[in-house]
């Protein structure tokens, strides 16, 4: 039918599995064999179906896709095909929609990478982290610098015109200096730089080998403490930001996001669509959706989740079984749409339109939230753009996000 | 109809918290076939959800239960629950009068602890039959007959027949039901002498009045005696008596000699029933009242202040009913520049003053910040008056104080010898005065020191209990008052005095509690978009400083793969911290801070 005006919707695919588990990873991943893989995308190919049976996907238009791990490029071009061949039976998919891959470099091959574009894959994610070997070896990647580059090459090869560069900020044993060579080593890639960075700070997370090594040091730093040990120190991790970001911009890179830079029209459209309310949906465990008001998680457990996928099989009730894996239903109420609306909204440096609240929310922001906005604007830490009538994080309100996000809690 | 007295058992069980006293309380009601398993809550003497969750008895309670024994009699058990703290030590030293006899529960594996030595003593003094229970055999650490020697050898009573039970799995608990009706002797008392009755507990209930809980030593009392507290003089008509259910009061005609059990009449205060008085019959009184009794009268004093201030009422109202139950809280209402408008309370102890606080939380859903505890000093001034100040804020000028008095308490401490070094420096370090060591056998001592109260009442006892691994217990009574160099003590925060941190300090000891608690506040109070100087000082001299940094940039985290309700959890953590805060000056100061301050460990 034409003319229909569907809503766009956002689809995520978890790939659970990677060479080797770094350490720092706290993402459901890790090693398996070929036959473990196999299972899991034939179960993907189940979820995607019923799915299809389940939610009302005729009301909808995916607008992006994104295979994210995990290493998703250790699965055979042939299974990323067979995903993205399901996902078109069952969903409309725009023309042009947007389809990410993350990519490790060591795990590509020009054949590999043909395959993915053959395959529709027309975005490649590389998680680069740092150009200095001895922070690779640290963090338990399983590449080089010179094993990145290869891959880098291997990509513009192929023909992707739209790759992302992951970078990561407050690595054990980094300095200002080694990172200013991360961020330089990336803007002079060659033939061409990436079209988008992303840098993020490593978080130490509970349960990874990173949190027993580090952990204390890291407790030191969030008590203000001088001797923060390997791990640099508050203000060092402040300056690499604050580098990134003047870096980036002078060599043309626009930050869009609290922690994203592109090239103009190089926005990550999957990305934004979490910061703006867009529905998505998740397959595969760990996977999050947010979709007819309600946002829940599929479980981490691979085995439970393949097992319940199998049944889909032979029973028809898809709705049994995917509630079978879907864990933490929440239903978002007006209350707490409002609350994302301010929460993620701010992570976008355009800020929160005013215009956009009032017609979602039939009332306005100054009324919800006029308090809050006026104290942050007084502390200095949001500032309201009179043009587009939008409020934004101030440099100084970025420093201090969660405190003032914390605030649009209702 | 008169119960046969030969057939009463009248007893408690003591032991040390963890141990299984409520446990196996709970069994002994089971097994005696009072309620179903289904009734049974799983702990039926606790029944305060705060008991619960703290794992220890606050009040005590009582209940009757029916046993038939091998030898084909029925027993009537009145099993009298006793609390476990020495801010309770005169509750339990009541409650222990009205039993002729307890029961000793001792962990399998833990063995015998200090708590578990100083109720055990306690019981003895009052001429109690104390019979021990090995508990928790099942457990694969359990070494019962190590376990026995060390009650031999320590206490020195009798273990070699003790039950060995698992009161968990309901093991060997008929054995324990025999033993007492074997070893517990039967009340005695002449139903025909005139009323003596102990009190040992009261409760306030909103349609009978006060509930006195008490033991009938002599005499009988029925519906309609008139009677009266001795220590009081009031005089009332009873209501109705009765005695006590699992979990609910069973009316009867009479109580006499020998039972235990209630009497209600219409009264109106628990201030008229305290523990320990006499109960007697107003027309037919008994000569004397019986040994034992105490006017208590508290012995910390805090602020307490509603978060909210539109709460006063509230808090007013919770505090009334509070007091309806527990004669020994009392309150007045006063002011703080920093906490607005609240009451100065009185307690039994810091025990008693955390339960008043988490019960007026809990109960009556009220938030509160409370401010240093502290003790009463008299405070001599210059022109001939004494005032007794509860309150720091309200030390008069330096300049019209003649001299200040503390209250001084003697202190008993039962340690096992090895501790004994460790115990006599903590002693010196809290200004305890040596009075003397008397060895109870090669293992154990007693120590006698005179100790400030003030300097007893923040973290005392768990210093005692770290620094003699548990090993130690402790018990104090007020001596009187004397003459000290004492000092007030501000903390500024922002150079902002902060009234309700105040407090009073010996001079030698300022310093290092100033440092101290400054440090505990940088821990305690959040970064802030800016810098803040924390300070302590007497009069107009900083002594000590501290200073929180601005606040911590966020890092980039990555919000991956639209998990949204990680986000949001982290930002409602962060919320809920900010909601907790009260606002002094332009700083926001977590409401825990103000009582945390006082806990300063000791290393």
């Amino acid at each position: 039918m034409s003319g229909v005006r569907r809503t766009p919707l956002e689809l995520y695919v978890h790939v659970p599995f990677c060479i080797r588990k770094c350490a720092y990873c706290d993402f459901v991943s890790g090693p398996a064999d070929a036959e473990e893989m196999a299972g899991y995308v034939k179960a993907l190919l189940s979820e995607i179906q019923a799915a299809g049976r389940m939610e009302k996907v005729s009301g909808y238009e995916v607008v992006s896709v994104f295979f994210g791990g995990g290493t998703p490029s250790i699965l055979k071009a042939s299974d990323v095909e067979r995903v993205l061949k399901s996902i078109r039976m069952v969903f409309f998919m725009e023309e042009g929609a947007e389809i990410t891959l993350e990519a490790n470099p060591g795990t590509l091959t020009p054949e590999k990478l043909t395959a993915y574009r053959r395959a529709g894959i027309n975005r490649l994610s590389l998680g680069l982290q740092s150009s200095d070997d001895r922070e690779l070896a640290l963090l338990g990647r399983i590449h080089t610098f010179d094993v990145f580059l290869e891959s880098y090459r291997m990509v513009r090869d192929a023909g992707f015109s739209n790759v992302n560069v992951d970078l990561m900020a407050a690595l054990p044993g980094q300095t200002e200096v080694s990172f200013r060579k991360s961020l330089e080593a990336v803007a002079e890639l060659e033939p061409v730089p990436p079209e988008h960075v992303s840098v993020y700070s490593l978080i130490i997370e509970e349960g990874t080998p990173f949190y027993a090594a580090y952990h204390e040091q890291a407790e030191a730093r969030a008590a203000g403490e001088a001797d923060t040990g390997l791990l640099p120190s508050e203000e060092a991790e402040r300056n690499m930001y604050y580098m990134a970001r003047s870096f980036l911009k002078e060599r043309g890179y626009d930050r869009y996001e609290i922690s994203n830079f592109s090239r103009a029209g190089y926005e990550c459209r999957h990305n934004i669509g979490y910061w703006t309310g867009v529905s998505y949906l998740g397959f595969g465990i760990s996977a999050s959706s947010y979709i007819e008001g309600k946002r829940f998680i599929n479980g981490e457990d691979r085995k439970a989740y393949v097992e319940a996928m199998g049944e889909l099989e032979e029973k028809r009730n898809s709705g049994a079984v995917l509630r079978k894996v879907r864990r933490e239903e929440e239903i978002v109420t007006k209350d707490r749409a409002m609350e994302e609306f301010m929460f993620l909204g701010l992570r976008m440096m355009c800020g929160v339109s005013e215009k956009r609240f009032a017609e979602r929310f039939g009332v306005s922001m100054e009324e919800i939230y006029g308090p809050v906005l006026e104290k942050m604007a007084r502390d200095g830490l949001m500032v309201r753009d009179g043009i587009r009538s939008a409020w934004k994080l101030t440099e100084a309100g970025i420093d201090v996000s969660n405190y003032v996000l914390a605030d649009f809690l209702l | 109809m008169a119960a046969d007295q030969s057939k009463i058992r009248n007893f408690c069980i003591i032991a040390h918290i963890d141990h299984g006293k409520s446990t196996l309380a709970d069994r002994i009601i089971e097994k005696t076939g009072l309620l179903t398993s289904r009734e049974m809550q799983s702990q039926v003497l606790d029944n305060m959800e705060l008991e619960r969750e703290r794992g220890i008895t606050i009040k005590s309670q009582a209940v009757r239960t029916v046993y038939r024994a091998e030898d084909g009699e029925e027993y009537i058990f009145n099993l009298i629950d006793t609390p476990g703290h020495v801010d309770f030590n005169y509750e339990v030293s009541r409650s222990l009068a009205a039993c002729d006899g307890a029961v000793l529960v001792v962990d399998a594996a833990q063995g015998i602890e200090a708590q578990t030595m100083a109720n055990v003593y306690l019981a003895l003094d009052h001429g109690l039959e104390v019979f021990p229970v090995i508990n928790k055999i099942d457990l694969p650490s359990a070494e019962p007959q190590r376990v026995i020697d060390e009650i031999e050898d320590i206490i020195g009573i009798e273990a070699q027949d003790a039950p060995q039970i698992s009161a968990k799995s309901g093991i060997n608990i008929e054995e324990v039901l025999e033993q007492i009706v074997k070893k517990i002797p039967a009340p005695s008392g002449d139903p025909e002498a005139p009323l003596q009755a102990l009190i040992f507990d009261s409760v306030y209930d909103s349609y009978k009045g006060v509930i006195v809980f008490c033991r009938i030593k002599e005499g009988t009392v029925k519906k309609g005696t008139r009677i009266r507290f001795m220590a009081t003089g009031a005089e009332f008509e009873t209501v109705e008596i009765g005695y006590f259910g699992a979990g609910q009061f069973i009316p009867c005609d009479e109580l006499s000699a020998g039972m235990v059990g209630y009497v209600t009449a219409s009264i109106k205060n628990v201030r008229d029933t305290r523990v320990g008085d006499t109960v007697t019959d107003a027309e037919r009184p008994c000569a004397e009242p019986l040994p034992g009794y105490k006017k208590v009268t508290p012995m910390v004093y805090c602020g307490l202040y509603p978060a909210d201030g539109a709460k006063y009422n509230d808090l007013r109202d919770a505090l009334e009913k509070l007091q309806l139950n527990d004669a020994s809280l009392q309150f007045e209402p006063e002011t703080s520049i920093a906490l607005g408008f609240g009451y100065r309370c009185g307690f039994l102890g810091l025990l008693h003053l955390e339960i008043i606080q988490e019960r007026l939380e809990r109960e009556y859903n009220l938030d509160l910040v409370t401010t240093a505890p502290g003790v009463v000093y008299k405070v001599y001034k210059t022109n001939g008056e004494m005032m007794e100040l509860t309150n720091p804020s309200n030390l008069p000028d330096p300049a019209e104080i003649e001299y200040m008095e503390e209250p001084v308490v003697k202190a008993e401490i039962m340690v096992t010898t090895e501790f004994i070094g460790a115990i006599m420096g903590l002693c010196q370090e809290r200004r305890g005065v040596y009075m003397g060591t008397e060895y109870m056998e090669d293992t154990r001592a007693l120590l006698r020191y005179e100790l400030p109260l003030n300097e007893i009442i923040y973290d005392f006892f768990d210093a005692l209990k770290s620094r003699s691994r548990g090993y130690a217990s402790f018990d104090y009574e007020l001596k009187g008052y004397e003459k000290s160099e004492l000092v007030k003590l501000d903390i500024l925060i922002n150079k902002e005095q902060v009234d309700a941190l105040s407090f009073i300090v010996h001079a030698d000891t300022a310093y290092e509690r100033g440092r101290r608690m400054c440090e505990k506040l940088k821990e305690e109070i959040p970064r802030h978009l800016f810098e803040i100087p924390i300070q302590a000082a007497i009069g107009n001299r900083i002594i000590a400083r501290e200073t929180v940094k601005a606040m911590r940039k966020d890092v980039l985290a990555k919000c991956y793969g639209g998990d949204i309700s990680r986000k949001r959890k982290l930002l409602e953590k962060q919320k809920e911290g900010k909601k907790r805060m009260r606002q002094v000056g332009n700083v926001e100061i977590p409401q825990k801070a103000f009582m945390s301050v006082l806990k300063l460990d000791d290393k």
